[in-house]
């Protein structure tokens, strides 16, 4: 291989599609690596702590596009105490150091500030896209800055993030020289924009073609955008409210005609039912749509346009749109991909009109599904039979029911055998996410036949030991496990703890683990950083003594410990592998093992 | 609807030391100055309807009202709804492990799994719109409003979605009430009277005069109905505010 010269093998490395498969080239040997590791253009960092940014930026100095993810999936669902971690200022001030030539970055999950945003947008002179999904930690101040000085900026695309909103004005420090918007999102920003800023910008932006505004905008400066916009592909409406205005909303519809090549629509927000026929004309051509932040629309309003939606691939919605109007999906809908159904009641046990009926139906209508995100109220083992055998092509399953435990709502059952017949059938899942009543049952099921699994999310399920066991001894690609309110312990946690070096990350809460069986974890496996963070009123004593302590990396024991509080249960548990050693970063309510 | 078991469920924390430690601090919790039910610390805060039963809690409709989160600004407001308070995560000692409540208040810490930026631009949606409108929105096949009349010993309710214009609105009304009048055209034979108006409170709480926009808007928005007297619909009824001229 090393006859080759240099730019020949850089060549056949750029054919590469995947992160992995560089990664594992780059082993081979030396050359190789060096050649890699130099050509090497994107970086994915699934774990910021897996690995220090100045290795990073030094390993790769060419490097074009970074993404790097921080807190652990739960975090989403305030089970990660807030200040836990995972910032990004040491990625932004490590790349400002040693790769200018950086273009893109990709955070989710991260903690950004404004003085990150302001040394990024100073720092990268080629800097074009910038995405944050789930981040929180900056203003709008921060995104005048990348807006004043990313004089090539392509994409700022803002997901789902928490920003403060400090006035208007950011919008209106992109220079009139700024031409190169090619995407545009900022239906998280929770205040006004001004709307002339916005149509001269888009008016000066002939590459867009995404563009998802927030709730301020109103239908009359969308209708003005889209006339400039006729090449967009994915739009995120304004407010669509029943100020009616029979001549705006006339506008926008002849607007919307125009744009023949849009294909994913969201927003809508608190839309009026009353504007949703103005919508109609471009539903024969979405591929995608995301009506799952309106709770104003009803069954009849969303089953009218969904109806009418005969290419969909890609459909959000809330669950109001009832058994009954999934029927409509499924028999309108064939080229259906993914479908989520967010709940609209967001109590424990809260109403639902969606059931295991609406979901049978998709899987009939739509045997193309492969990506399910789905509230319901009740489930039954059939009906995940029935699902399993109509879609074998599941690639991210994810079934919760609103009320834990629920049994099978037909035979009062755990529901073991309609997850088994899931990941059975679908022989390529590579996710899933179970509620319901659960025993160990199912994670023989998983461990057995999940082959490609790698992400499992577990809450308020099994009944010993073996179930984590199954599962960690049996799903050879298993990277993520989360698991919540179970009844696993030390006896599982330290039944395998090889596997945590093939994982990315394993999070445990309210389960059965304790500090002893975390030591004894942290001792046996020194490259793994193991997370400890306890309801600080249990465990100040140990606080107060141990909290110089967190910078140590090596397995801390000591008399107090042993004495006192070993076999005290852990609230929760992050264990994740690392070439960096403990963090520095750690609030004091985590410990590091 | 739900058996004990579920319950017991929500009313354990299933780790013991959670459990241990809440149990602990629940005389000192129930001492704190909080917005929220002694013991509930954190920041994700859900009322379990766990059962019928439960008073504070009336079914989904009432249930989705209720409900707020650590949204920033519209939290008083939220808090304020249902039975239970939401506390603001002001505090820095937050607990974050679901404390065992009484076992019709129970709450799950980060249950359902549902991204907190998803929670809050919905409570933010509905606090904007009403409470009655949502409820009239959950594809039901009925939409019953109060009608009520000036000088009239009880009110009525009808069924709007049974009618599909003004015309047979009109009709049914004047069926069960006597001598009343709208702006819209059509129904001035049953003006001649003079003496009362059709109006309708929408939902953001304004009185309006029933005819002026699209009927299927019109049910949209509609809460109430009320016929009043002519003589108190000056400025709104511009035929009832020329009669009540003309009369004095």
């Amino acid at each position: 291989m090393t006859y080759f010269p240099e730019e020949v093998v850089e060549h056949i490395f750029s054919f590469l599609p995947s992160h992995s498969d560089r990664n594992t080239v780059s082993l081979v040997c030396k050359v190789w690596y060096e050649v890699e590791r130099l050509s090497r253009r994107a970086v994915f960092v699934g774990n910021c702590y897996a690995v220090r940014p100045e290795r990073v930026v030094l390993r790769f100095p060419n490097v074009k596009a970074l993404t790097v993810k921080g807190k652990p999936h739960f975090a989403d669902f305030n089970l990660v105490p807030p200040d836990w971690g995972g910032y990004a200022g040491p990625w932004i001030e490590a790349a400002a150091r040693s790769c200018v030539g950086l273009e893109e970055l990709r955070m989710k999950r991260m903690v950004v500030s404004d003085e990150n945003l302001e040394l990024l947008a100073r720092s990268f002179p080629r800097f074009k896209v910038l995405v944050l999904i789930s981040c929180e930690g900056f203003s709008t101040d921060g995104l005048a800055a990348i807006a004043s000085h990313c004089k090539l900026l392509r994409e700022l695309d803002l997901q789902e993030n928490d920003v403060e909103d400090r006035g208007p004005r950011w919008l209106s420090f992109f220079p009139d020289s700024c031409t190169s918007l090619v995407s545009l999102n900022f239906a998280c920003i929770k205040g006004e924009v001004n709307s002339g800023a916005l149509e001269r910008l888009v008016a000066r932006s002939p590459n867009l073609r995404s563009l998802r505004l927030n709730r301020s905008v109103s239908v009359d400066t969308l209708s003005k955008i889209l006339v400039r916009t006729p090449n967009l592909e994915d739009l995120g409406t304004g407010n669509l409210t029943d100020e009616f205005q029979a001549e705006s909303y006339a506008r926008l519809t002849s607007a919307l005609e125009k744009c023949k090549m849009l294909r994913s629509l969201s927003g809508f927000w608190d839309a009026s039912p009353i504007c949703v026929p103005y919508i109609y004309p471009l539903c024969h051509q979405l591929t995608g749509l995301n009506l799952s932040y309106t709770p104003t629309l009803d069954y009849s309003d969303l089953t009218k346009m969904v109806s009418r939606c005969v290419k969909l691939q890609r459909l959000w919605v809330l669950d109001c749109i009832s058994d009954k109007g999934l029927q409509v999906v499924a028999s309108s809908c064939k080229d259906l991909q993914e479908l989520r159904v967010f709940p609209s009641d967001f109590y424990v046990a809260g109403a639902s009109a969606v059931t295991e009926e609406g979901l049978v139906a998709i899987s009939s209508g739509c045997p193309k599904l492969s990506s399910l995100l789905y509230f319901c109220h009740q489930m039954t083992n059939e009906a995940l039979i029935t699902v399993a055998k109509n879609c074998p092509n599941f690639i991210r399953f994810r079934l919760c029911i609103l009320e834990p435990k629920k049994p099978d709502a037909m035979t009062g059952q755990p529901l073991d055998e309609g997850f088994g017949a899931i990941v059975r059938e679908c022989k390529g899942l590579r996710r899933l996410s179970m509620s319901g009543l659960l025993t160990d049952k199912v994670f023989m099921y998983i461990g057995k036949y999940a082959k490609y699994l790698e992400m499992l999310s577990i809450a308020f399920a099994g009944d010993s030991d073996k179930g984590m066991m199954d599962v960690m001894n049996g799903c050879k690609n298993l990277r993520k496990l989360e698991i919540r309110d179970s009844p696993f312990g030390d006896v599982a946690l330290l039944g395998n703890v090889a596997k945590y070096e093939t994982m990315r990350s394993l999070w445990m809460s309210s389960c059965n683990v304790t500090l002893k069986g975390c030591q004894v974890l942290a001792s046996k496996m020194p490259m793994l950083n193991v997370e400890i963070m306890n309801e600080l009123d249990g465990s100040s004593e140990m606080e107060e003594n141990h909290a110089d302590l967190s910078k140590v990396d090596k397995l801390y024991v000591s008399e107090m410990e042993e004495n006192h509080t070993d076999l005290s249960k852990v609230d929760k548990l992050y264990v994740y592998r690392t070439t960096a050693g403990a963090r520095d970063d750690a609030p004091n309510f985590v410990k590091i093992l | 609807m739900s058996p004990p078991l579920e319950l017991d469920y929500i009313g354990l924390s299933p780790p013991a030391a959670a459990a241990a430690a809440a149990g602990a601090d629940d005389d000192l919790k129930g001492t704190e100055l909080r917005l929220g039910l002694p013991g509930s610390g954190s920041p994700e805060r859900r009322v379990a309807a766990a059962t019928a039963t439960t008073l504070d809690l009336l079914p989904a409709k009432g249930a989705k009202r209720g409900f707020s989160d650590e949204a920033p600004p519209p939290s008083p407001v939220a808090a304020a709804g249902k039975g239970k308070k939401v506390a603001e995560e002001a505090d820095n000692d937050k607990k974050v492990a679901a404390t065992p409540q009484p076992a019709a208040k129970a709450q799950v810490v980060g249950w359902p799994p549902i991204r907190s930026y998803r929670k809050n631009t919905m409570a933010t949606t509905q606090l904007k719109g009403s409470k009655e409108d949502a409820e009239a929105k959950q594809g039901q096949g009925f939409l019953y409003v109060k009608v009520s009349m000036d000088g009239a010993p009880y009110l009525r309710k009808i069924d709007l979605k049974t009618y599909k214009n003004y015309k047979d609105l009109s009709t049914a009304l004047e069926k069960m009430f006597n001598g009343f009048s709208t702006g819209k055209d059509g129904l001035s034979e049953y003006r001649k009277d003079g003496e009362y108006v059709l109006t309708y409170e929408d939902k953001d709480g304004d009185w309006m005069l029933v005819g002026d926009v699209p009927w299927e808007m019109f049910a949209d928005s509609c809460r109430r109905l009320r016929i009043m007297k002519g003589s108190d619909a000056i400025g709104l009824a511009p035929r009832a505010a020329d009669k009540s001229k003309n009369r004095n």
